[in-house]
């Protein structure tokens, strides 16, 4: 697999020249996203597979939702995707960042200017909890609820953070690594429940 | 009061869930302030009901549950969930080489667009390009798929608003494509055609003559709806000005598509951020400007003979080459070198078996499937499964168009407003 081994040495020799040590605004190809890293401290730029991505604080979700919506013309939060890392063979890491369990990555467009950014933030396992950006854009509305029931994720402000796949007697967050497939045992006719 | 709310709430307890804590608080106010059983006041007198899950036109297992104040909707929440089979979960066991066929279960009515983006995120985390007659094939295919799609929506549309005949009609053309894909892919569904790394397999011998075919008895099959519906009054009467949305409403709802379309916004991936070959040849991107219902049926409408005209192209101008790439590591070899070379048997047996490493990264890459804008967002950790293989389907962010389109109107209406948003359960559960 000598290809690979070429390929992943490629890749991590670009991720270094893109994330910079001191966040210079000049150096930012996407003039976006620099506006968000010069806005607020602690972003972190990268650019992954040509998409520019930006590492920002979980504190401070909401608000780069709303700049990017006022300021910005994003005019659609695409979706938001919840990440488990414990698993983890080999991952990625950026300058700057301090890798926890869960990443929330959420993904904005903007058709006036036709670009596309993501905006992704560590969430650790001990504290679970991120901004809701759905005061921010409604859109985020079911991809959070899911989010919520997959991962248990708690989004604070969500206006109704209930389940929505899984049954609401459901325990348990099936899409977390350390939640197996086959935990629930097959149970049969009159059996008590297994939950 | 107490005794009539307690009776209420009991009989309340077996049909709502905790999601429906906001609709039952309002109505315990509406109950309490009548003073009795509902609906005897004349304030307002609303009652929640079920539609669904086991619904005909609910298309599959979608759950309303609606406020109605006699026969006027109030507000619909949808409930989802039932079809839930945890295919993100799966998709995590699944090397990449098996990918492909979970995620062609999602949108089970358009599943090559559901195999396009996957094996589009593998490609791109592998850094790999795709020969050109792949790029065509995968072009021509998704857009015979989305012919397939719309006819389905035409057929099913039809029949839910009262127009059964077309349920007969849009089946037989939709019939006549999945025939295609049935003598492209042996598959009538669920192809499992395009894979990392290009397609399955190379076109069959006739394959032009067949798809050129087919491309005349869906224009002429087109030709017929329209005609038997567009001008027709009792269609219109049923769909003219109902369920409209605006686009602001769309754009903060994440709502893409037709749906968005109808709205006088004209989005398109294949126009705005072209992948495959889309910037080679001639579409127009259909959109109108009233955002109801009717609205949603014409664009679909003619997004079919758009389809035509590209697939129409696609047979046209096919490039000769190959159908995949070329690398022992990410390809099968063809079958017949199985027998006679021992590399191509191992090669063959390591791929199927424990498949190909992709380097650790994340992407997410977004094509327009007949529903909207579908995406996958691609985790690895440099193994041979996904860490994460999440799915954007347009379906269950359109499907939160659902409030704004259907307040305000008649319960009769819903089933048409529902429709309209061709919700595939398959992608909105996963």
């Amino acid at each position: 697999m000598a290809d690979d081994t070429a390929r992943e040495a490629d890749h991590e020799g670009a991720g270094d020249d893109d994330a910079p040590e001191a966040p210079v605004a000049a150096a930012i190809a996407d003039e976006v996203a620099a506006a968000v890293v010069a806005r607020y401290e602690g972003s972190v730029f990268v650019e992954s597979h040509g998409q520019p991505v930006v590492y920002v604080d979980r504190a401070v979700m909401a608000d780069v939702a709303t700049m990017l919506r006022d300021e910005e013309q994003f005019t659609m939060l695409v979706d938001t995707v919840v990440v488990d890392h414990l698993l983890d063979g080999t991952r990625l890491t950026v300058a700057g960042i301090v890798p926890e369990r869960f990443e929330v990555a959420a993904n904005y467009l903007s058709h006036a200017r036709n670009r596309r950014l993501r905006v992704i933030c560590e969430v650790p396992e001990s504290d679970p909890t991120v901004p809701s950006l759905t005061p921010v854009y409604p859109g985020a509305n079911f991809p959070e609820r899911e989010s919520y029931d997959l991962f248990g994720i708690t989004f604070e402000g969500h206006p109704d953070l209930t389940r929505i796949l899984m049954p609401d007697d459901w325990h348990g967050h099936p899409l977390r690594k350390d939640d197996a497939a086959a935990r629930v045992p097959v149970t049969f006719k009159g059996d008590p429940s297994p939950r | 009061m107490t005794d009539a709310w307690e009776q209420e709430e009991a009989r309340l307890e077996r049909q709502t869930d905790e999601g429906a804590q906001e609709l039952r608080a309002s109505t315990r106010e509406v109950v309490l302030a009548g003073g009795g059983m509902w609906p005897e006041d004349d304030l307002g007198d609303t009652m929640i009901i079920n539609m669904g899950p086991q619904h005909p036109s609910t298309h599959g297992v979608l759950r309303l549950m609606m406020e109605l104040d006699g026969e006027d909707v109030l507000r619909i929440k949808p409930v989802i969930g039932y079809l839930h089979t945890g295919m993100e979960k799966t998709g995590e066991e699944l090397t990449y080489v098996q990918g492909t066929t979970n995620v062609t279960r999602m949108d089970y009515a358009s599943n090559f667009a559901n195999e396009l983006v996957y094996s589009m995120a593998v490609e791109r985390l592998l850094d790999v390009e795709v020969p050109e007659r792949a790029v065509w094939i995968r072009m021509m295919m998704c857009e015979l798929s989305r012919m397939a799609s719309h006819l389905l929506f035409q057929a099913t549309n039809g029949m839910d608003i009262g127009a059964v005949s077309m349920m007969l009609y849009g089946w037989r053309e939709r019939e006549e494509v999945l025939r295609i894909f049935e003598f492209v892919t042996g598959l009538r569904m669920n192809c499992n055609y395009i894979r990392p790394g290009g397609v399955a397999a190379d076109l069959p011998d006739g394959w032009e003559q067949r798809v050129l075919d087919v491309c005349d008895i869906v224009t002429a099959g087109v030709a017929e709806y329209d005609e038997l519906l567009s001008q027709n009054p009792i269609w219109l009467e049923r769909t003219v000005g109902l369920g409209v949305i605006t686009t602001e409403e769309c754009l903060e709802r994440s709502i893409t598509g037709p749906i968005l379309r109808s709205t006088g916004f004209a989005w398109d991936l294949r126009k705005a951020q072209p992948y495959l070959a889309y910037d080679q040849v001639e579409f127009d991107t259909i959109f109108t400007s009233n955002g109801d219902v009717y609205d949603r049926y014409r664009i679909r409408l003619f997004e079919i003979l758009e389809s035509v005209r590209i697939v129409r192209q696609c047979v046209e101008r096919m490039p000769f080459g190959d159908y995949r790439v070329q690398d022992k590591k990410l390809t099968p070899p063809p079958r017949a070198r199985i027998d006679e070379s021992m590399e191509a048997l191992i090669h063959h047996f390591k791929l199927f078996t424990e498949g190909f490493k992709v380097p650790a990264g994340e992407t997410y890459v977004s094509v327009e499937s007949p529903r909207g804008e579908i995406g996958c967002y691609m985790v690895s950790d440099g193994s041979g499964k996904p860490v994460r293989m999440h799915i954007r389907g347009p379906s269950f962010y359109n499907l939160q168009s659902i409030d704004p389109m259907g307040s305000d109107s008649l319960v009769a209406d819903a089933v048409a407003i529902v429709s309209s948003i061709d919700p595939i359960m398959g992608e909105v559960d996963r």
